[in-house]
Order: C-alpha cells, then structure tokens, then sequence
C-alpha cells in the first residue's frame, strides 16, 4: 500500500487497512487475495442469473432494420404482437416506407413505416406476417435514476449478419438531459444519457434497464472530433416522451412537438422568466405575460431553461397541459393549449418531397407501386442531412440487408401515399376504428330532419332546435339563432359561449353524415382531456375554415367532448358530452357542459330530446352546401320508429 | 490575492466531525455491503447521490476553435475551495462556477501549479460538501471506478454531473516526454477503461465504487503515434503536495498588490531584452516576440515564440501583467521567470545589474 502512498507514512496506511477489514469482513476484495477456487458468493450468482435472463428475454424483441435496398439501417424494438416496432426517425428516413427487418429469432419480416416523429426523431414501423411478435416490456422512465445499470441491444456497425444482436452494457449517466437540435429538425429533449457503448447501427434501438424493461429508444451520441464511434456518452428518447406520441403515431402522421408561443431566459437570479411572447398564443390568452416567472409545467417543477425546454419537449402539438407561474407574488395556475413548433408546410417539406413531383420521372415504376407518389426505395428524400452525430453506419458488403428488393406486396398493401402522411393507410384504418366504435351504440345517419333538445342550465330553461338551414337557442340570457347556409365563423352565438351554436350544428352534421362525408376527417391520435385520466381518441373534422375535435373514450368508444375551434387565433367552444344513456337503442348524452375559454357557458341537464328522422322539406346536408350524396337511411341500423319523430322523455 | 493558508477539511471543525462519520457509517448495522455486490442493486445511485453535490462546473474562455470555455471541478473545502486542472479556461476575466445546486459564483484563482496542471479557485460560500483531499482512496488496477465531469457541457444550472463507470486498468507514469502525449503532468496516471477523458471533463473526480475521492480527471490526451485518446486520471496524491502549496500561498499566484512595494529601480522588459508581442487585446497572451542579443534573456536562453506564465512564481496571463509584475522586482534581485516551449515548462533566472 505505500507504494500508492510515496507521501505518506506506514501508520496511515494501517488506519486504512484496518477500517477496510472491519467494515467489509474477511471476504472484501482489497482485505485479501481471492483465491481461483474460492466458492463464488450465491448473490453473485444470482445477480449474474437475473441478468442473463433479462438479456435474453429483451433480446428477443430487438429488431435489426435495413432499407429495402440494403442502404442505411438501424435498430428497433417490437411494442406490440402485431409487430408495432419503435426505431428513429433518422433510421426509417433514408429507407422510404418499406423495410427489412431482422430479429434474434434468426427470420427476416417485411415491415412498413406507419408514422414518424422528426423532430424527437421517432419513428414507427408495423413488422408483418405474425401476430405473436416478442415485445418488450415497458418502464417507467421517470423512475431511472443515475447510476441504474441498463443495456443497449441493436445492430452496431450493422454486425448481425446472423441476425443476432449485440448487447452493450453500462450505467444510467445522467437523466432529464436536453440535447440542442443538430442543425436540423431533431431535438432531444428530457432524454437519458448511458455510457452504454451507442455506436453508428444501435440508433432506434431499445435501452433496458438491469429488469430488461424498456426505458428508451437510443438515437444519439456526442460524437465530436474523436470520429464516429462510441466516446461514453449516448442519448435515448425515453419511453414517457413517447407514450405520449404513440397514439399519434399510430396516425400514420408526420406529428409535430409542441411550442408554448413563449420563449424563456433566465435572470441573474436563475429564475425562469418569460422573455417574449406570442399575443396569439393559448398561453397569452390563459394570462401569461412577459416578465412572468413558471414555476412548473406539465407537473414538473422549472427551475432551468434546459429544465423548461425537457418539460416542454415531451408533448405533442396540441395537447392542453397545464401550466403555473408567478406574477408580483400572486401564483396562477392554468391549463395551455400548445401550438406546433413548425409550420406544417415547414415540417412536411423537410420530411417528404411535394406529392407532385415538378420535374418529371425519367420513368414511371411499374407495377403496384407505379402510381405511389412516395420517393422509390433507395431514391434519395430532400431533407436534412444526416446529423454528425447521429449514428449511420455503412452496410457491409454480403450483408443480408444489401441486396435490392422490390417492395413486397403485403407491404404495399398497408401504404397509401398522402402530404402530411407518413402513411395514410394508417389514418384511415384507425378513422374508421374509431367511427365504427362509435356507432356501434348507436346510428345516427337516418336522422335527418329537425332535432331538439330541451332541458335545464342551473334552473333555467334551455331549449335547442336544428331546423332546415338554422339553429335556435333559448337560454336564461335570451334567444340566439344561426344561420347554416351562411358563413359560421361570423356567427359565433350566443355571446359568451364561444359560438355553441355552430358548434352543435357540426355535431350534428357529424353524427349524421359521418367522418366519411362530413368533409376533411382524419384520426388526429390521442390526446389527454382535463379530467380524464385516460388519452381519448381525437377525430379532427374541418368545415370551411373551422375545425371540429371529436374526442372519444378509448374503452367504450364513446364521444366524451368536442372542441370547435373557429381560427387558430381563438378560444374553442367545447362541449363535454356525458350521463350516456340508452333510448331507442342509441346511446345518447343527458349531459352537455359548455366551456369556453377558462369559463363555464352552462352545464345543461337534458330532459327531452326529439331526433326527426327525416324533415318535411329537405335533407340537412343540402342546407349545408356542396354535399353531393344523400345520406341514405336505409344504411343506418334501423331503429323500431324510425317513421316517426322519437320523443323520449325523462 | 494571498488567502491564509487553510488546509481544507481538517482545519475547520466541520470537516473533522464529517470525516469521522463517515469513516463511522460502514460499522453501523445494515450498511455493511456485501463484498460483492449484486451488479442489480443500485448503490450506484445512492454513492452517486452523495457524490454529485461536491462536483462543480467551471465556466470561462473558449469558446472558439473547438476549444471548449467550460470544464469540471470539485469543492475541497467547505469554505468553497475549488480544485480543477490549470488550463485556458481559466484565463478569463471571470471564471463562473456552478454548484450541483445551481448557485452560480464567480471564482477568485487562488494559485496554479502548471507542473502537475492543477489550479485552485475559491468561491465565496459557505457549508459546502466537500472532498478532504487527505483522504483520497489508493486504488490498485482492477478497482472500479466512478467518473464525475461536465463532459460536452451537457449539464447546466442545476442539472448534476454526468457518471460514467469503469475499472483502472493501470496505474503507470504517463510518459510525456517521450513524444506519445504532450503533457506537462509527468507523474503517475490512472489509465481507465472508460470514456472518460471528453471534452469540458477535465478537473472533473474519479472516486471508487464507494463515491471515495482517487483522482482527478486530466486534460484531454492525444497520443501522437497512435491517434488515440488517453482516459486517465490524476491521483490525488500525486497532487497533494501542489494542493497543499497553493492553499498556502506558496504556489504561483495572482491578484493585487501594495503599490507602495513598488521598488525605486525596477526590471523592465528592456533591461531583460524582451520584446512581446504587440499588446492589442484586453488579455494578450504574453508570447516573446524577439530577444536582444547579449541580453540578459538571450543568456538565460530564452527565444522567440516562448510564452511567458509566471515571474517570481507570480502567474502572467497578459504582456500587461508581466509589465506589472516586473515593476515589482527590484534590478539587483533574480528574475525567475517560466515560460512555456511548445508543451515543455521551462525555468530561467536572469539577472539585470
């Protein structure tokens, strides 16, 4: 020991050794010599045991991606046994929509990009041809704490010409990072950092903890003057961050992160102060102002800039979170509807090239594919360049992924090309999952004549009347009237409401005509409701220039809210449906509370409701314009009266 | 500025009942760790936990070039003490270190050693966690390790320190003179098997697996035969006697002095034969520019593109702190001066009259 120890005498040294043997017991390392034969203590081996296990149980659902010509590559990891696979952005980029994909169980599976996050470069794909896919187990990513061992399973440097994949062990460096965009769309936000080895290949694929539960999508390493390879320092998206845009990418979207409309500094005193702010913003309209201080948000409390941008960095565009901060000592809390941090042209140019191609092709695909508008496979996207620091490796030559495909059928079966898409296909199979859902407690399609509700707002009378070309209203503050053959926008009545009455003349216009006739509908995704535990699914229906929100229960299907949103700049009229109840074998609300802006219009108790089937005159959606079709009532389950007005009762 | 020399940690009260408990708290029922520990259990996080508040990041110049303006640092006393490497970045006006907390100071240098590359800066708080240098942990090859830096800057505020883990491969005196890494630190090293050694980790601490101080994380090291980089650290005892030297104002250091030591007859930098460079920044950075012929400095063997960073064991940093510093040196006394040579540090004396 006083070799370590030049300047120190012997009896220092005894002091050390001694406290060493009286605190670790005879068996400590540095007290003796471990002897080769020497027993191997039971809890290492069984710590070495449950480690074993946890590598071969999250091996199983590592996916090796290659591009269906063999360029570029990456990882991934199955979520679901119908084969939902999460990678990076920057992994299925450069692969267009078809891809190849490898796991340890030594097959290969055609797999098709269903939707993809580029700025938290997320990326997900749909694996074919099983349904009992291995997946991995997810954790709580808010509960790694730094020094938690975890490993990293994917395909570095494209090795798994075996399809094997490699697994690279390490600790929980740092979490709650914030890594600044790299020069392109791709932010890393509330990420974790690992000094498990993430090198050039391992981008998309899974990091575990020591349980082999899934805790992040690796993506990124601080790769600087030292070449491409692993320095200890890599980045995973975590799996709370991307819970929350699953249902959106699910929509087969390009989905959008999230932007207060406010941007933030901090003072000398490292408070975290609003430094500019957006008058047209949600955030504006909640309260916020210039100079004010947050305190937290989305529950977390903000105590940096870096904090801020991790707290915010998590959400989806859209999504309403709420918010505190601090004015002159007075505290506010709030609830922010978020905008998008691109501009959807912004944000859908960087990611796919126009639909319309400006030059001609030399020559068209033949075959299924012939009339896709998408890029051919291998042809290169416009977009941003790779960042250098991201991960991409080079494919090996006599690589499983290097021989050029075409794009299998079974594939091109699930891809629809569309502008704003990753794939269509997927927005419209779950539109129509979520409408079929829906309409399974009830149609509404056959009724097309005049509507009524009456009932009650805390005591007063409140009577609701579609006709032909109109809404009325009778409230405790007077009647109000809308004429649905005008412009709506310019009719946002009755005065505090936010426009209700436009807003329930689309809802019925909705559950008459359906997502398939309505006008412009697409499944939006998920997204939270302010006192709902659970995400609801969101229909997203515009009108002329004004955007509807229908928000469903997940479970039983229902439409729980909507939101109308008359221009971007404006508070939505919301509408919160519930008390469902059964009439007519129609499942139907006896509860509507209107909310507009941070006030409550009227929570109106149903009493009556009457449903014409068909008006004496005319059908509604003439009323409404430019509907070419008729809604046919003999194609909505038929109900025992349907000849006769329903009148229910309470 | 001449602190009174302060060992850190013992010296104050504090520090000896924190010494103590914690030599005591591995005898106390239920701490006692199994010697091998279930690679599961993550007492990692609970060592990393108390680690991370005597880690500090140090801000200061860079910023261009690729040369980063921040590193790491660690509190060696509870009065503030902060121990770091002796590097450019801390040649700023102001140096800015932020606690594990997010307190921001800005810290006054209280003296360097360019010989071991270390420097101590002091900031004015009090309270601190802190690490008794004296009671670092000896550490053989094979021992494993905790790595605590700011590498890449990626921590700001109060955001904690990265943790990287690995073992010590060797303990071995890094060759520097013989051509392979361009060090002016030539004592023993800590070779580690992690990547440790990142931009902004300098000054950053190695403890073993216990959260125990060992060493001090080192400049970044290229090899030059290999392209290579080197993941070291410093054992603290390599560097204690520098630390002791500089807490007691016996180590080269800087600040303020009484105008009223000025002597009648100073040196000068003619009288030397010294020419610097054109003096055009706020800091110019004191390269000698030409030497006179038959001049004390030519006799010394000074030359041309030496860059001057002490006098009398007094830093340098600027031609205008050297003009200084010389106005304080009477011509009968020796001139000791210590320049750099490309990544050698070399002494001379000279002698006006």
């Amino acid at each position: 020991m006083n070799r370590t120890h030049p300047r120190r005498g012997a009896s220092r040294s005894w002091i050390g050794l001694v406290v060493a043997l009286a605190a670790h017991g005879a068996a400590a390392s540095n007290g003796r010599d471990v002897r080769a034969d020497d027993p191997v203590p039971p809890d290492v081996l069984a710590a070495e045991r449950s480690r074993i296990e946890a590598i071969e149980r999250a091996t199983k659902a590592a996916v090796c991606v290659f591009g269906p010509d063999g360029k570029g590559g990456g990882s991934g990891v199955v979520i679901s046994p119908d084969g939902y696979a999460l990678t990076n952005f920057h992994v299925v980029q450069p692969c267009g929509h078809a891809m190849t994909c490898g796991m340890a169980d030594g097959r290969v599976y055609n797999a098709v990009l269903v939707g993809v996050d580029p700025t938290g470069d997320v990326g997900l794909i749909q694996l074919l041809g099983r349904t009992d896919f291995p997946v991995a187990e997810w954790a709580d990513s808010d509960t790694v704490r730094v020094g938690d061992w975890c490993f990293a399973v994917g395909n570095p440097f494209l090795l798994a010409t075996d399809l094997q994949p490699t697994v690279s062990y390490g600790i929980v460096s740092g979490v709650h990072r914030y890594q600044y965009p790299a020069g392109t769309l791709l932010e890393y936000a509330d990420c974790i950092q690992t000094d498990a080895a993430i090198n050039p290949g391992n981008s998309g694929g899974p990091l575990f903890n020591s349980d082999g539960h899934l805790i992040g999508i690796n993506g990124r390493g601080s790769f600087e003057k030292r070449g491409r390879v692993n320095v200890g320092v890599g980045y995973a998206i975590t799996t709370n961050q991307i819970r929350m845009f699953l249902g959106q990418l699910r929509s087969g979207r390009i989905v959008d992160h999230a932007t207060l409309g406010a941007t933030v500094g901090s003072d000398d005193r490292g408070r975290v102060i609003v430094s500019n702010i957006l008058a047209s913003s949600d955030a504006f309209r909640r309260g916020l102002r210039y100079g004010d201080e947050i305190l937290s948000f989305g529950g977390r409390r903000i105590t940096t800039v870096n904090g801020f941008k991790n707290a915010l960095g998590i959400y989806p565009r859209g999504w309403r979170v709420p918010i505190a901060f601090q004015r002159g000592g007075e505290r506010f809390d709030t609830v922010v509807r978020l905008a998008g941090v691109h501009a959807p042209d912004e944000l859908f140019d960087s990611v796919q090239r126009p639909i319309a191609p400006e030059r001609p092709k030399p020559e068209p695909k033949p075959g299924r594919d012939g009339d896709k508008k998408e890029p051919a496979p291998g042809e290169p996207r416009p977009g941003p360049p790779d960042a250098p620091d991201h991960p991409a490796p080079e494919t090996p030559p006599g690589h499983p992924g290097g021989a050029v495909r075409k794009v299998p059928d079974e594939v091109a079966a699930r891809f629809e090309a569309r502008r704003g898409y990753a794939n269509h296909f997927y927005n419209r199979m779950n539109r129509d999952r979520v409408w079929n859902q829906f309409v399974a407690h009830g149609s509404f399609a056959a009724l097309t004549g005049d509507w009524a509700i009456r009932g009650d707002a805390a005591g007063s009378k409140v009577e609701i009347e579609w006709t032909e070309g109109a809404v009325f209203g009778r409230f405790p503050d007077g009647p109000s009237r809308i004429d649905t053959t005008a412009e709506l926008g310019a009719q946002l009545q009755p005065i505090g409401s936010g426009g209700l009455l436009v807003a329930l003349h689309l809802w019925r216009r909705m559950l008459q005509l359906g997502p398939g006739k309505f006008g412009e509908v697409h499944y939006w995704g998920e997204a939270p409701l302010p006192g709902r535990a659970e995400l609801c699914d969101v229909l997203v229906a515009t009108h002329d220039v004004i955007e509807c929100h229908f928000y469903f229960e997940p479970v039983s299907g229902r439409m729980v809210a909507m939101e109308m949103i008359p221009d971007s700049e404006s508070d939505a009229c919301a509408i919160q449906f519930d008390d469902y109840q059964s009439v007519d074998g129609r499942e139907v609300p006896r509860l509507l509370r209107i909310l507009y802006g941070d006030l409550v219009f009227a929570e109106i108790q149903v009493a009556e409701l009457v449903f014409a089937p068909q008006s004496d005159k005319t059908e509604s959606d003439k009323a409404d314009g430019n509907q070419g079709g008729q809604p046919k009532a003999g194609g909505a389950p038929a109900t025992g009266n349907a000849d006769s007005p329903e009148r229910e009762s309470r | 500025m001449m602190r009174a020399a302060k060992s850190p940690g013992v010296s104050s009260t504090r520090g000896i009942v924190l010494a103590v408990a914690s030599t005591l708290i591995p005898f106390a029922p239920g701490c006692v760790r199994p010697a091998f520990a279930a690679p599961s259990d993550s007492s990692f996080a609970t060592v990393i936990a108390t680690v991370q508040p005597k880690v500090v990041k140090v801000y200061g110049a860079g910023g261009v070039r690729g040369l980063e303006a921040y590193q790491s640092g660690l509190v060696i006393s509870a009065e503030g003490h902060v121990l770091t490497v002796w590097s450019y970045v801390l040649d700023a006006d102001a140096v800015t270190v932020v606690l594990n907390d997010g307190r921001r100071y800005e810290a006054t240098l209280v003296g360097a050693d360019p010989r071991s590359e270390i420097a101590v800066l002091k900031v004015d708080a009090a309270d601190l966690p802190f690490f008794d240098t004296r009671r670092a942990s000896p550490l053989d090859a094979g021992a494993r390790v905790l790595a605590f830096s700011n590498l890449f800057g990626v921590a700001t505020g109060d955001e904690a320190a990265s943790v990287l883990h690995g073992h010590v491969a060797a303990r071995t005196p890094l060759h520097a003179r013989r051509g392979a890494y361009q060090s002016a630190y030539q004592g023993d090293v800590f070779v580690l098997d992690a990547m440790t050694n990142n931009p902004g980790a300098a000054g950053g601490v190695l403890t073993d697996r216990d959260g125990r101080l060992a060493g001090i994380l080192g400049k970044e090291l290229r090899n030059a035969q290999t392209n290579t980089w080197l993941n070291y650290a410093i054992p603290i005892a390599e560097i204690q006697t520098s630390i002791d030297d500089i807490l007691a104002g016996r180590a080269p250091s800087s600040g303020p002095r009484k105008e009223s030591s000025k002597p009648e007859h100073p040196v000068t930098l003619e009288r030397l034969g010294i020419t610097l460079v054109p003096d055009v920044l706020p800091k110019t950075p004191p390269f000698i520019d030409s030497i006179r012929t038959g001049s004390p400095a030519a006799a010394a063997g000074l030359r041309p593109d030496d860059l001057v960073l002490f006098i009398q064991d007094r830093m340098a940093p600027s031609c205008q702190t050297v003009a200084d510093e010389l106005s304080f040196i009477d011509r009968i006394d020796e001139v000791r001066m210590t320049v750099q040579r490309d990544q050698e540090l070399i002494d001379v004396v000279m002698k006006v009259e």
